[in-house]
């Protein structure tokens, strides 16, 4: 098996004793086809056990590895290092406040998320003997594309939305109300749109369309977004012009 | 947090967005081949002007040039907000200022056909 010497410039910082994080260089030796999860893994175990970083799953599913590499918002798992022929450049995710190393603090973009309700909210609860919530295929394929956020966050990194106004809303839970708005067995479309439709809400976004290029499952955040201001558009138009409309 | 009055300047860039995409592409390529001396008959200067001068024809005109203005205004407030111009509200009303005033002038233009 084919191994390469891999040089990582990891960005470090301990709040204990650091005053400003710092680049630290590891030198591993690696095999062609691991990914940087698997090289920092090695300096851990190898090199330097008081490396920070989260991971879990290791195969694009849990959502808890990203990081910035080389600069872009990447999963660390997902990430090949024969992609990255020189010195690999790692950091903590940019756009959120860094715990420890590249720990960063996700609580900002929890309680977003905790804001616009990503749960089917039904005004009335079937009784448990009526059966399931059922639903056609194409009901189904109304949302199924936005349900696939793993929430890794790697949207909120690469939106310079969010980087200059940090109250704004956010790609992956304004996608989240979106997916929940789509589902044929909700009922809380109105509750959301209270969040949703607000300045803060799907308004601060200006279409970077950087959310739907680094999204590793595919979600388009972007087309979410842009599919909600059709939507908050016509509720003004609704609310504002036509009579009988609520203000 | 009340719910945004955006929609407002938004839609009509939506609408201008897509008319720019329609329309843009073909303009352009009708701009090249009367460039090279190939003007569809149905381009004359005769028939366009009669285009022009016609209710339903001016209504049509207005529409593509006005939307595609407010379209470019909007396009361009939202790039200095995204390039950190955050004097928002000054940006804002001057480029949709001079969208109003190029629609204005459009029409008038039009209507003196």
């Amino acid at each position: 098996m084919k191994e390469r010497l891999v040089q990582l410039d990891v960005l470090r910082y301990n709040p204990d004793t650091d005053t400003e994080a710092h680049f630290q260089r590891y030198e591993v030796m690696c095999q062609e086809e691991w990914v940087v999860l698997d090289a920092l893994n090695k300096v851990k175990e190898s090199i330097d056990p008081t490396l920070n970083y989260r991971w879990s799953c290791h195969m694009a599913v849990c959502g808890s590895c990203g990081m910035m590499i080389n600069g872009e918002p990447k999963l660390s798992c997902h990430t090949f290092l024969r992609d990255y022929p020189g010195v690999i450049r790692v950091e903590p995710l940019t756009h959120f406040p860094v715990e420890r190393d590249l720990v960063t603090a996700p609580d900002d973009f929890m309680e977003k998320l905790k804001r616009v309700k990503p749960y089917v909210i039904a005004k009335q609860k079937k009784p448990i003997e009526e059966g399931e919530y059922k639903q056609t295929p194409a009901q189904l394929m109304k949302f199924r594309q936005y349900s696939m956020c793993i929430n890794c966050m790697l949207c909120y990194a690469a939106c310079p939305e969010y980087g200059l106004t940090p109250h704004f809303v956010g790609p992956a839970a304004l996608t989240l109300a979106h997916r929940y708005n789509l589902d044929s067995r909700d009922e809380g479309r109105k509750e959301r749109m209270e969040v949703v439709a607000t300045k803060e809400g799907v308004w601060e976004c200006t279409f970077v369309g950087a959310c739907s290029e680094v999204c590793p499952a595919q979600v388009d955040p972007a087309s979410a977004l842009q599919q909600l201001k059709i939507v908050g558009s016509i509720d003004w138009i609704v609310e504002h012009l036509l009579p009988g409309g609520k203000p | 947090m009340a719910k945004s009055h955006k929609p407002v300047v938004w839609f009509p860039f939506a609408a201008g967005g897509t008319v720019i995409a329609f329309c843009m592409p073909v303009i352009v390529v009708l701009g090249f081949l009367a460039a090279l001396g190939h003007v569809p008959s149905g381009l004359s200067y005769e028939s366009l002007h009669a285009f022009a001068a016609h209710g339903l024809g001016r209504l049509v005109l207005l529409g593509v040039i006005a939307l595609s203005l407010w379209s470019s205004a909007h396009r361009l407030r939202c790039t200095c907000y995204d390039f950190g111009l955050r004097a928002d509200t000054l940006i804002a009303t001057m480029l949709y200022v001079a969208a109003i005033v190029g629609s204005a002038a459009t029409a008038m233009f039009l209507f003196r056909i």
